[in-house]
């Protein structure tokens, strides 16, 4: 069985002057899959995740984004793709509902679309008494999950998460990742950095930066056996003791 | 073109979301209207003034005590010969001669006619007709006064000169002045630091992985600030000839025309300066220290131009308010038409132009 490839990369590299942040690193990601973008701090995840994003050129290697050229048909990703970034990304000073029909609205929705999606996604997340009020007056965990929402508002073939559940209490994470497998069952690939080892063990497949190098990409279940424990904490410990780049 | 409009929405709630900003927005035209308007031209008391006399008969004295006694004047001293008054203006401690004529008295009470002489030193041209409005009251008062007792046809005319700036040039200038600076001031800060907030607020990468066009972006930005400072534009007007009684001569249109293009030229000034930073304080800071300076010394209404060094002449060139200070002196104060200013327009649209294209060649689509 040949499942369809949604993301691929070959030698995808970035420097900035003398600093190599991503090196050549080659992969592939499955329509569908969660795929689970793991590394230290400084290893080089977001800055691989901008350049798929098509927020950051790369300096050499390849990449094709939904069967898209990152370098030539970046226009095409972006109309694929969603995203959430590391920092939290709503507009503060508008209400839940405006920051539905503004994404929706740049996203190109009609007026109905953005209508429905938002009846049903205000339902999804509980939030019938908060679609009125500041996005900057909800907790933190709703912002979240709003945030998710709207990058998947207008069903991309992939989301791009980067640490979306930073600073988040564990029952809210585990709300989001409902959210994250909703939208994998949906058909929509789940591409997803994090630091939560418990996180990655809900990952179909998980990939391992150090250094700017991606050194292991395979299911959590075949990392552990090879490593032979049984948490992911160890995995990530035995791979990240080798780093000679500093957290920062 | 729906894309567009949901984005000039969001930009509305921005705006008026932001009761500071928008206190900010609204207050500062009013507040300089105010200021400008009324600090300058309130009582001015104390003034120190000189007299020669040459009359020194009982009506001169007479209204010379008048003088004396009221608040808005100090006799400095009296000079026995016309010829010192240049002198004394010139040392700079005085701001108004009286001078009266060898037969003032006989004057009035002979021929019924008097006239006495009043100078005053235009440099600060608001003062300079303050303090002669007051003198002229004095006299007014004086003459009325001495009607009661006397022939009731008794008159004293008062001949005013002003000397240094005959034209008081400078009187009605601070209003364009303010809309240069305001329009100015309000466009460049307002566009840096809202481009900025969507970079500091990680909103940007949002907006840039999506597929709208970050040029459309930017313009979306630019209408609700566009749109104010039109609301702006019509506020100060609105002040300035129903509160200042400062009539409007020219065309309003050609006003809002020229105006709209020094604001296109400020929008794009901070297009340009939101590129460069990070961070809406640098923006702040960049807009107002890289820019109110230069554009109060060097519009031409606070200071005049004409008396610069010729280098810092040169340098006002280079400052777009400068030029649309000029068309707007000319067409809401001398009632010119497009023909008469059409030069200094061309310069103002050639500024916008390339600051315009200069902003959108520089905006990055990609972070870096």
């Amino acid at each position: 069985m040949t499942r369809e490839i949604v993301i691929k990369t070959e030698h995808l590299t970035k420097r900035f002057g003398d600093f190599i942040a991503t090196n050549a690193i080659s992969f592939e990601v499955y329509a569908g899959e969660i795929f689970g973008f793991l590394g230290a701090n400084g290893a080089g995840k977001t800055t691989a995740m901008k350049m798929l994003c098509g927020l950051l050129t790369p300096s050499s290697g390849s990449a094709s984004i939904a069967g898209f050229d990152i370098y030539k048909q970046s226009e095409k990703i972006k109309k694929s793709i969603g995203y959430m970034s590391q920092k939290f990304s709503l507009y503060e000073d508008l209400t839940t509902l405006e920051n539905i029909s503004f994404f929706g609205g740049i996203y190109g929705l009609s007026d109905a679309q953005i209508k429905s999606k938002s009846e049903k996604l205000i339902g999804q997340l509980g939030l019938q008494n908060e679609m009125k009020k500041l996005v900057g007056e909800l907790p933190l965990g709703w912002k979240q999950k709003l945030a998710f929402s709207v990058a998947v508002l207008h069903d991309p073939k992939i989301v791009f998460l980067d640490e979306p559940t930073g600073g988040v209490d564990p029952v809210t994470r585990r709300q989001f990742w409902d959210l994250i497998y909703d939208a994998a069952a949906r058909g929509i690939t789940v591409f997803v950095t994090t630091h939560y080892m418990d996180e990655a063990e809900y990952c179909d497949r998980i990939s391992m930066m150090v250094d700017g190098v991606m050194k292991e990409l395979d299911t959590p279940q075949n990392l552990k056996s090879k490593y032979n424990t049984t948490s992911m904490d160890d995995v990530f410990f035995e791979l990240a003791r080798g780093a000679k780049r500093k957290a920062d | 073109m729906k894309q567009f409009l949901s984005f000039v929405r969001k930009e509305f709630y921005h705006v008026f979301r932001d009761k500071k900003t928008l206190l900010l927005l609204f207050g500062m035209p009013i507040a300089q209207i105010l200021l400008f308007g009324f600090a300058l031209t309130n009582e001015i008391k104390n003034s120190n003034i000189v007299i020669c006399d040459y009359a020194k008969d009982v009506a001169s004295q007479e209204l010379t005590a008048k003088i004396e006694a009221s608040n808005y004047f100090e006799i400095e001293k009296s000079l026995p010969n016309h010829r010192q008054i240049e002198k004394a203006f010139q040392s700079g401690k005085i701001k108004l001669a009286i001078i009266f004529p060898t037969n003032f008295g006989n004057d009035l009470w002979h021929g019924g006619k008097a006239q006495v002489q009043i100078i005053a030193d235009a440099s600060d041209p608001n003062t300079a007709t303050t303090l002669t409005s007051y003198a002229t009251q004095i006299i007014r008062d004086y003459e009325m006064s001495i009607r009661k007792t006397n022939a009731h046809n008794l008159q004293i005319s008062a001949i005013t000169r002003m000397i240094y700036n005959p034209e008081l040039k400078g009187t009605t200038n601070f209003v364009p002045g303010v809309m240069a600076l305001v329009l100015m001031l309000i466009c460049v800060l307002m566009t840096s630091a809202s481009i900025v907030r969507e970079k500091e607020n990680g909103t940007m990468e949002i907006l840039l992985v999506s597929p709208f066009s970050p040029l459309l972006a930017v313009t979306a930005k630019a209408v609700p600030y566009f749109i104010l400072s039109l609301v702006n534009l019509t506020v100060i007007l609105l002040l300035s000839v129903f509160l200042l009684d400062m009539p409007i001569k020219g065309s309003i249109l050609l006003l809002f025309f020229e105006s709209s293009i020094l604001i296109l030229t400020a929008l794009s000034l901070g297009l340009l300066i939101s590129n460069s930073t990070n961070s809406q304080q640098a923006a702040m800071l960049i807009s107002l220290m890289g820019l109110l300076l230069p554009v109060m010394i060097f519009t031409g209404f606070m200071f005049p131009l004409e008396n610069m060094p010729r280098p810092l002449q040169l340098f006002s060139n280079l400052v777009p308010s400068k030029w649309y200070y000029i068309i707007v002196k000319n067409v809401m104060i001398k009632g010119l038409g497009l023909r008469s200013v059409w030069k200094e327009t061309l310069i103002l649209m050639g500024m916008a132009t390339f600051l315009l294209i200069l902003s959108i060649k520089k905006f990055k689509t990609r972070l870096s």
